[in-house]
């Protein structure tokens, strides 16, 4: 399963744990739910969490950039999670960082019943 | 200039996105027996991805054609690839790379494969003749001293 989901009412944030590398074959399919998820919940964050993404190329810059667009259009922000360092190159190059956060948390603490 | 090529190999694949890991993983196979650091490795499969994305989306449109992958080992741990499709071809090549230049927007392309090439490669070259498909060669020198055979 390249995706799972959680969605914490309480701080009205979805996250997205992606899976699998990130390319071009991939990324529809990671697309889709999230993007289900997020037109029926209608959060205040979107987190997407590449801990488990050992690779990624320009298609995950555009699958990033298009749930900035979305999450943005709603009013809401993007926080991207734990990129791996080859993960985080690819991100910096793209400039990323200037559309979202991109947040490390080594030790995972519970937010709202919410890993995180 | 005339290379001494250490060694070789071609590989010929429908252009099926399946197989761009198929490419990555067969790149960063023949290439270990030079031992490549980690962001190395990940730098060139991240190169032979986007190139070989760009003959599946972009030279292949709507249809699925021949893709051919050529990785040559030469002296000095140098790493020569090239990447070669039959597709509709680029018109304006300067303009294709520039960052963010992209045809295909509206399916979530960046337009930075281009510029990923170039900055994870020492050298990219594009040769492009629209009607009759495109072929790109990057050359990359790894840090490592002198290959041995796996030693
Ligand atoms: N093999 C090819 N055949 C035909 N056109 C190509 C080929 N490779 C690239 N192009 C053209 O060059 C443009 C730029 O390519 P580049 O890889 O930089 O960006 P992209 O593929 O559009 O987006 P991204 O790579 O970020 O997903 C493409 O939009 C396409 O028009
Ligand atoms: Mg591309």
């Amino acid at each position: 399963m390249p995706v799972a989901i959680f969605y914490d009412a309480e701080s009205r944030t979805v996250l997205a744990e992606l899976s699998g590398d990130i390319d071009h074959c991939s990324a529809a399919s990671l697309r889709a739910p999230v993007d289900e998820e997020v037109m029926k919940r209608l959060p205040l964050r979107l987190m997407l969490d590449f801990e488990n993404v050992p690779f990624m190329d320009s298609s995950g810059i555009g699958l990033i950039i298009g749930r900035s667009k979305l999450i943005t259009d709603l009013g809401g922000s993007l926080i991207v999670v734990n990129p791996k360092p080859e993960v985080r190159r690819i991100m910096e190059l793209a400039g990323v960082g200037r559309l979202c956060s991109i947040v490390f948390n080594e030790h995972r603490t519970l937010i709202g019943g919410m890993k995180i | 200039m005339k290379e001494n090529v250490l060694n070789r190999m071609t590989l010929r694949f429908p252009g099926l996105p399946d197989n761009e890991r198929f490419a990555r993983l067969a790149v960063s196979g023949f290439i270990a027996p030079l031992d490549p650091a980690v962001d190395e490795l990940g730098e060139i499969k991240t190169a032979v991805s986007e190139a070989v994305t760009n003959c599946i989306v972009h030279a292949y449109r709507g249809t699925v054609g021949e893709i051919t992958l050529t990785v040559r080992l030469l002296e000095d741990s140098r790493v020569y690839i090239s990447v070669k499709d039959k597709g509709c071809g680029i018109p304006d090549i300067a303009k294709a790379r520039e960052p963010m230049f992209t045809t295909a927007p509206e399916e979530e392309r960046a337009g930075l494969g281009f510029a990923i090439m170039e900055s994870f490669t020492d050298r990219l070259r594009v040769t492009s003749r629209p009607g009759s498909g495109t072929t790109v060669t990057m050359l990359r020198t790894l840090r490592r001293g002198r290959q041995t055979n796996g030693g």
